[in-house]
């Protein structure tokens, strides 16, 4: 039996997986009125957390999220899965807000806290931005040991043990708490959130912060001057058999 | 040095001055690497490689030799070894203080992703993540959602700290004449945390991630077996083997086979997907694929609206007499 711990788990709120997204009219961005939920690797997060409460009860878990007031909807989700309580850093318009800023926001909130974390678990990216930074960037203005896009994670004490997806297999780090986590895909399966605990989630306590509050600059870095379409393959091509394949791929594609 | 020619290629590079981190494994450059230097060298000005590790010579020795490295700085140190972010990362910010570098480049790979965000908070700094394009020595382009959008963004910040996809870019040539080398500044290495081992897939096979042909199965495998199918028309092709999410969930083959959003990106100039269906996820990491060829037997399969040869067949029929049609 592992010690309690104060696990910090970071949730966003983006367009779902399942949307086929498409640039808005103005081309500055993509059209966000369409369904949104939990970043998946989010979802990963919260699971892992909550495991590790599973086996040692004591440990909290805090979910956090950056966006504007609808990441609320997130959190409470975070919370039906099985977080402690939560803490939202609201902002007016999340779609300039950028992983350094968030990850200074998380700091800040790591430092606000009587208690430090032990433990910070991020998705490995956020599937709107595809950026992939804000663990790292968080392990390096805390100055603590990140195990990036992890998929098996074994807490003893104050040891932690992962298992990196890296390029061309697995590898495994070693280290010690306190620590960031960023999640692969196969770290595990998210539960669903029963009715009962959703219901439940509705009564955890929800603490609300600002930027100001916190004392960071979230003003972007990246100005993102425009947002297109990807150029369109011309696909749709169907051959009748094996021998016209083989062809067409020699003949015409020139590619055999 | 080779860099004397690069300003008749690029009119732009007043100033700047761009380091390439050189991932290595066993004494091999990282192919992204290679195609970080190509858009290195698009920045204009010079680019100096950095190679780190615990004996950095003989990789130094190999990367002083391409075009467009103008120097190379050798950092010599046990704690390098395994890329190790929080050791590395303290190093690019003494190498930048040092040279006043305004561009730190490297592939948008399991390591770039690792270390470069680290560095780039340690220097209070934006990230700019997997660019396709560069417009100027502040704008990039960059797919977002899954290469759903394209993103130009442009950056405020004094040091663009930029991971580079490497299919996006051409791989740097060999050249005849090397850099000169010399030591990195040393840095502070605090490691905190340890390398405990790895597992890697040994494969005869290219890498998946600049394969010219690549052959991927879905979950129309129905199991690991009969991969073998695929690996022997791979092998027929001189391809590599690719997956499909659904394929390595279901443990077919290693995760590190996952062509997709959160897997690789590949844009070979042949790719097969075989028994798969065709999710965003999975487009996201082919799209870019010069000739698609999609095997299926369902017709009203996604894949087969970005598939330029598309067979509606069953795969365990077409996939043997595809194999031994073409080494006729």
């Amino acid at each position: 039996m592992s010690n309690p711990l104060r696990i910090f788990v970071p949730v966003k709120r983006v367009v779902d997986y399942a949307v086929k997204v498409r640039v808005n009219a103005t081309k500055t961005d993509v059209d966000r009125n369409v369904k949104h939920s939990m970043n998946p690797f989010d979802e990963i997060a919260v699971e892992e957390a909550v495991r590790i409460k599973e086996k040692s009860p004591k440990t909290e878990v805090v979910a956090i999220s950056c966006g504007t007031a609808k990441s609320q909807e997130t959190l409470r989700t975070a919370l039906a899965m099985g977080a402690d309580r939560a803490v939202h850093v609201e902002v007016k318009d999340d779609s300039t807000l950028q992983p350094l800023a968030v990850a200074k926001l998380l700091k800040a909130i790591a430092d606000k806290e009587a208690e430090k974390p032990d433990l910070f678990i991020l998705g490995k990216q956020a599937i709107d931005d595809d950026a992939s930074q804000t663990g790292q960037m968080l392990a390096g203005l805390l100055n603590w040991p990140q195990t990036a896009f992890a998929s098996k994670v074994e807490i003893n004490g104050k040891d932690l043990k992962v298992v990196r997806e890296i390029d061309g297999g697995l590898e495994t780090v070693a280290t010690k708490l306190p620590a960031i986590i960023t999640t692969d895909l196969r770290l595990n399966e998210p539960r669903y959130a029963s009715l009962p605990n959703i219901m439940k989630a509705k009564k955890k306590p929800l603490v609300k912060l600002t930027p100001e509050d916190l004392g960071v600059d979230i003003s972007p870095r990246l100005q993102t001057l425009k947002v297109e379409e990807p150029a369109k393959r011309v696909g749709g091509r169907k051959v009748e058999n094996v021998d016209e394949l083989v062809d067409k791929l020699r003949n015409e594609a020139k590619v055999l | 040095t080779r860099s004397t020619l690069a300003p008749r290629f690029y009119t732009t590079g007043a100033g700047i001055n761009t380091l390439l981190y050189v991932e290595h494994k066993d004494g091999s450059i990282s192919g992204a690497t290679l195609n970080a230097l190509t858009a290195a060298k698009k920045l204009g000005g010079s680019v100096t490689a950095l190679v780190a590790g615990d004996a950095p010579e003989s990789v130094a020795d190999q990367i002083a030799k391409f075009q467009g490295i103008s120097k190379v700085l050798t950092a010599k140190n046990a704690a390098y070894t395994h890329s190790l972010p929080e050791d590395i990362a303290p190093l690019l910010v003494e190498a930048q203080s040092k040279f006043g570098f305004t561009h730190l480049v490297t592939g948008h790979t399991a390591v770039g992703k690792n270390v470069f965000p680290r560095a780039a908070a340690l220097m209070d700094v934006a990230a700019i993540s997997d660019i396709t394009g560069i417009e100027s020595e502040d704008t990039f382009v960059r797919p977002i959602y899954a290469g759903n959008a394209i993103a130009t963004v442009k950056t405020s910040d004094k040091i663009k700290v930029v991971t580079v996809r490497g299919t996006a870019f051409d791989a740097a040539l060999d050249g005849e004449q090397a850099a000169s080398t010399e030591s990195a500044p040393s840095a502070e290495t605090l490691s905190l945390t340890q390398w405990a081992g790895e597992e890697i897939m040994k494969s005869d096979r290219p890498d998946l991630g600049n394969a010219k042909r690549v052959v991927s199965g879905g979950r129309g495998m129905k199991n690991g077996e009969n991969f073998k199918m695929l690996y022997d028309l791979a092998d027929k092709m001189g391809a590599a083997v690719g997956a499909s999410r659904a394929a390595v969930d279901a443990g077919f083959v290693d995760n590190s086979l996952q062509v997709g959003q959160t897997g690789k990106i590949v844009a070979p100039e042949l790719y097969v997907a075989v028994g798969i269906s065709g999710a965003i996820q999975h487009l996201a990491g082919m799209k870019d694929s010069k000739t698609i060829v999609a095997i299926n037997k369902d017709g009203d399969a996604p894949i087969f609206q970005v598939a330029d040869y598309g067979l509606v067949d069953d795969l365990f029929k077409a996939v043997p007499e595809l194999t031994e049609k073409i080494s006729k």
